[in-house]
């Protein structure tokens, strides 16, 4: 139960909606400065309403080259796209079988195992940056998509949701799968994993919007315009020498960059509430 | 470590099998990387790789000497606080009344909690934009009160700037742990004190408010890991850690002296002073999931 | 127009495509020409590779000046550096340092047996490159100079008729500019430290730094915050600031939009910017070109400036074929016809004496009002030790730093002087760190 009172209930309502157009607000001017010419833009205070330039300004994005990267906007989101789901999908399976490992199995050094994997924490790639580049590129995987995932894909969070995860399914289930005469696989395949499908489609939600929206290692591992990312694409936009910002694209291009991991968030709300709340990141 | 599952016992080779991408990855790209810092940031190097001496802890002593880094330091620790509170303090207010709501709870919730989506690079360009010098909605709308704003001058404004896009970006993740928590809260308890006559703001300061408070604590580290490390992103796509490095934080002063200064010895004296802070970080943020756990 | 314009690449990328089947030796140039200018060296490089068959040139844009700088560094480190490399001019002492890391460009004339006349080019644009004992290290490429950029249509609103020769003519302009109503803005700059600094120390002869600006030897130390004019200069920005008379806009060149989206009626940036102005101010108001002005209190002549842009710099580790394809393209590069090409395309100056001769045979300056400009302030009298250029360790972060402690002074949390000092002191700390880094 929780106080009753109209008057109270229509401002809530009021406060929640106000937030949520302020929330919305930065976005709702992108989607309408994208819709205008440059010389429009460059004219006066960006525009609060549509203009009638959306259909030329998307399709110029979509259909040549961005200005000074010279690859197209579809290959940009493609990029980001295999970037995003190498990392999800590798964080993932890496982390499934080392929980499962570490859950299920007796072996030396288990508790060490678990200790390794959870430090790697305490070292975001921001401070590993420069040395990491070198041990990346001394295996020739500088500006190759393999290069720009593999040192994103060690996944503590994971690893210890998982294990989590394991360690709560009832232990009639492993007798279970024992009479049936299970191995190894066979229960990781036909009763483990299905019974952690919420806290995988939770974890995927997390590691793609993750994987996406990673900025400083891609900027420095794909070193071509073949690799960038939407994410990083859009510096170049903006900052661009001795021309005005080529507003309109650049906006059209963030909504571009914006759509996927939001739509994901929203098509998968229950899941990323979960994913956020258990993996804590 | 407890374990409460029966194991398989008579593999001996299949566990190792099954850690071994895992365990590869960690050693490959996060331990062999980090034992490099730890290596050449007792040594100073050219920025070709072509010579390199030993030098002790002189690029310790030189970094904790420098006015520079301490004024990073602060930079951050005003940062982490602004945002802490920025966006803490909205999630809260804002969670509290998505909480009350019995309509479109679900609508109001997707409403708030899409910017998480949004790449923190992303985040500082759409700010950018609407404070851009000429063409700016909010620099119009601030000219009209008299505010002359400029950020590329301004050190007050362009910090204003990365926390504001900061707070609106991270402003979700709160808001979800928030709801989460006050979801948490036994009707119960504040059905008893509403018989008691305990009134609405009452019921929030005396029993909601300490009900929460160790997930607002969680959220004072994560809001500083936060602005520690994915802020840089936001900050290389607005203000470039300018002007007069108003707005270089750590991480953004580890990756100029790095990678644009070629500083190797310096910055990855940087990187490990980092990594012990991450260190303190990461104890308190598993101290916290060991109890949440335990209930 | 558009898909006109791109038949010919069109065609010359079949070509290359039909090339590279016969395994021709892909020379990997990076370089941090962005928009126009990047298109513009696509079309050079397509040029070369369709005018032979051994070599395919792929020109890689690294983001900009400094990006490509660490991008290199990173990539040589790694053992997977490009075979030609495009640095800005303040990378120079970093890269002429790098012995080991470089292959000289007249070195690599001569072992290819290239032709290669260092007097063929611009003198002021030939010492920057040289080392001291007289050699030159890279390929000049694309440079430039600071100029002055007025919008018309605000001048003659104000009835202002003609540009400022000097500061304290600039600075009457300016805030008759404000006063009047003709511009919220009188003065914004691109390049901060080049243009209000470096350049103006060339310009009216004071010393930037010690040993000739770092010409004579690397134990060079920042002496501009000793200057009395120099300190005065940012003191008068600093003043002007404060009613818009002059306006910061930031670092690297993004003061420029003040000047395209007309909040500025004066810039001072690079003279390679004009394309890009150009195409900005098109049907809004009408621009011209003139000298950067001096201080007529210092001197009586203004001097040379100095130039900026950048050269560029052939990497060791690659094979003799590609070192091979890599002279004959740098020569092919610095042919008056390029040259000539390129620079009355861009704004930079022509580098070469022929090609300079060749655009003027064609009339390009005379029809094109301004563009002489920059090669006048560039080439006026004989340069001296002021006026040489910079070769100074660690210039990149040296100018963030001057950056900084200007944006200290312009928006008043320090006197010109203090934040000047504090330039300087912490410059000369980057200056010891670079000298003791390199003498290992």
């Amino acid at each position: 139960m929780r106080y009753r009172r109209p008057g109270l209930d229509g401002l809530t309502h009021l406060l929640l909606i106000i937030g949520a157009v302020i929330f919305g607000l930065p976005l709702w001017l992108a989607l309408t400065a994208s819709t205008h010419s440059a010389a429009d833009l460059q004219s006066g205070i960006a525009p609060l309403w549509f203009g009638d330039q959306g259909l030329v300004n998307y399709w110029q994005l979509l259909s040549q080259p961005m200005p000074g990267l010279g690859v197209s906007a579809l290959r940009l989101l493609g990029n980001s796209l295999v970037m995003a789901l190498g990392i999800a999908l590798g964080k993932i399976a890496i982390s499934l079988l080392a929980a499962y490992a570490i859950v299920f199995f007796r072996f030396p050094c288990r508790t060490l195992c678990f200790w390794l994997i959870f430090v790697t924490l305490m070292l975001p790639v921001e401070v590993r940056i420069v040395p990491t580049y070198g041990v990346v590129a001394r295996f020739g995987l500088i500006d190759t998509y393999a290069g720009m995932i593999l040192p994103l894909i060690a996944s503590a969070t994971a690893t210890f949701l998982l294990r989590q995860c394991f360690l709560s399914l009832p232990s009639e289930l492993f007798e279970a799968a024992r009479l049936d005469g299970a191995g190894p696989l066979r229960f990781l395949k036909d009763f483990v994993l299905p019974l952690s499908r919420t806290n995988l489609a939770a974890l995927f939600v997390i590691m793609f919007i993750y994987g996406w929206n990673q900025y400083l290692w891609p900027l420095l591992a794909a070193n071509s315009p073949d690799h960038a990312t939407a994410v990083i694409s859009l510096k170049n936009l903006v900052q661009s020498t001795d021309t005005l910002p080529p507003w309109q694209l650049a906006t059209a291009m963030t909504l571009l960059t914006v759509l996927p991991p939001v739509v994901v968030i929203v098509a998968m709300q229950r899941f990323f509430v979960r994913g956020l709340t258990d993996a804590e990141k | 470590m407890p374990i409460k599952m029966t194991t398989f016992e008579r593999h001996s080779v299949t566990p190792w099998l099954l850690l071994a991408p895992q365990l590869a990855v960690v050693a490959i790209f996060f331990f062999w990387p980090a034992a490099e810092s730890l290596r050449q940031a007792f040594y100073v190097q050219d920025a070709f790789g072509l010579g390199e001496r030993f030098v002790g802890l002189a690029n310790f002593q030189h970094v904790l000497s420098s006015p520079g880094y301490w004024h990073a330091f602060g930079v951050t620790a005003l940062f982490s606080l602004l945002v802490a509170a920025g966006a803490m303090g909205l999630a809260l207010l804002l969670a509290v009344l998505a909480d009350r709501v019995l309509h479109g709870a679900r609508l109001y919730r997707v409403l708030l909690t899409w910017p998480y989506a949004v790449a923190p690079a992303v985040a500082g360009l759409l700010w950018l934009f609407m404070f851009d010098p000429v063409l700016g909605v909010l620099t119009h709308a601030l000219a009209v009160f008299g505010v002359h704003w400029d950020a590329q001058l301004d050190p007050g404004q362009a910090l204003a700037l990365v926390v504001i896009a900061s707070i609106w970006q991270q402003m979700s993740y709160n808001f979800v742990f928030f709801l989460a928590g006050l979801q948490m809260i036994p009707a119960s308890l504040l059905e008893a004190a509403a018989i008691d006559g305990a009134g609405p703001f009452r019921c929030f300061f005396g029993i909601t408010l300490p009900l929460l408070s160790p997930t607002a604590f969680f959220l004072l580290v994560m809001n500083s890991v936060y602005v520690l490390f994915e802020t840089f992103a936001t900050i290389d796509n607005t203000t470039l850690g300018g002007p007069g490095g108003a707005t270089r934080t750590l991480v953004y002063k580890l990756y100029e002296d790095g990678f644009v200064g070629r500083d190797l010895g310096g910055s990855s004296a940087q990187s490990v002073l980092l990594m012990l802070l991450v260190g303190v970080l990461t104890f308190i943020q598993f101290r916290y999931l060991e109890r949440r756990v335990a209930y | 127009m558009r898909l006109v314009q791109l038949l010919p690449f069109v065609a010359v990328t079949a070509l290359s495509l039909s090339t590279s089947a016969q395994a021709a030796t892909t020379i990997t140039w990076w370089h941090a020409m962005e928009g126009a200018l990047g298109e513009k060296v696509n079309a050079i490089a397509d040029e070369f590779n369709a005018s032979q068959d051994d070599y395919v040139v792929k020109p890689v844009y690294k983001g900009s000046y400094s990006d490509n700088l660490t991008a290199t560094i990173a990539a040589f480190r790694a053992g997977q550096a490009p075979a030609i490399t495009q640095v800005f001019e303040v990378g120079t002492a970093t890269m002429m340092s790098a012995k080991g890391a470089i292959y000289p460009v007249y070195q690599l004339m001569q072992d290819t047996g290239t032709p290669f006349d260092p007097d063929a080019f611009l003198p002021a644009v030939k010492s920057y490159y040289t080392s001291s004992d007289g050699h030159m290290l890279s390929m000049p490429f694309n440079s430039s100079t600071p100029v002055l950029y007025y919008n018309q249509d605000a001048f003659a609103k104000a009835g202002i008729e003609t540009p400022p020769r000097t500061w304290a003519e600039l600075g009457r302009d300016a805030h008759k500019l404000v006063e009047s109503g003709a511009a919220e803005c009188g003065l914004t700059t691109a390049w901060p430290s080049w243009t209000q600094l470096e350049n103006f120390s060339a310009i009216n002869d004071l010393p930037f730094a010690t040993q000739a600006n770092g010409f004579n030897g690397s134990d060079a130390r920042l002496v501009f915050d000793q200057q009395p004019a120099t300190v005065a200069h940012i003191q008068d920005l600093a003043e002007w600031q404060k009613s818009h008379a002059f306006e910061y806009g930031g670092r690297a060149d993004s003061g420029t939009k003040r000047f395209q989206s007309g909040r500025c009626a004066m810039l001072t940036t690079s003279s390679a910017s004009r394309a890009g102005i150009q195409e900005a101010a098109k049907g809004k108001f009408g621009f011209a070109i003139a000298p950067l002005p001096y201080d007529a209190e210092a001197v009586s002549q203004p001097r040379n400036s100095i130039i900026g842009g950048a050269s560029l710099w052939v990497m060791q580790g690659q094979s003799d074929t590609v070192y091979q394809g890599v002279a004959e393209f740098l020569n092919f590069l610095s042919s008056p016809a390029v040259q000539a090409d390129w620079a009355s395309f861009t704004g930079y100056v022509p580098i070469t004496t022929a090609a300079y001769e060749q655009l003027k045979a064609e009339g390009f300056y005379t029809k094109t009002p301004g563009a002489s400009v920059a090669i006048d302030q560039l080439t006026r009298g004989t340069p001296d030790d002021n006026g040489r250029g910079l070769r100074l360790g660690n210039m990149p972060q040296i100018r963030n730093i001057i950056a900084e402690q200007l944006e200290k002074a312009f928006n008043g949390s320090e006197t010109a002087t203090q934040a000047l000092t504090t330039a300087a002191k912490r410059g000369n700390a980057e200056l010891e760190q670079f000298e003791r880094s390199v003498s290992n």
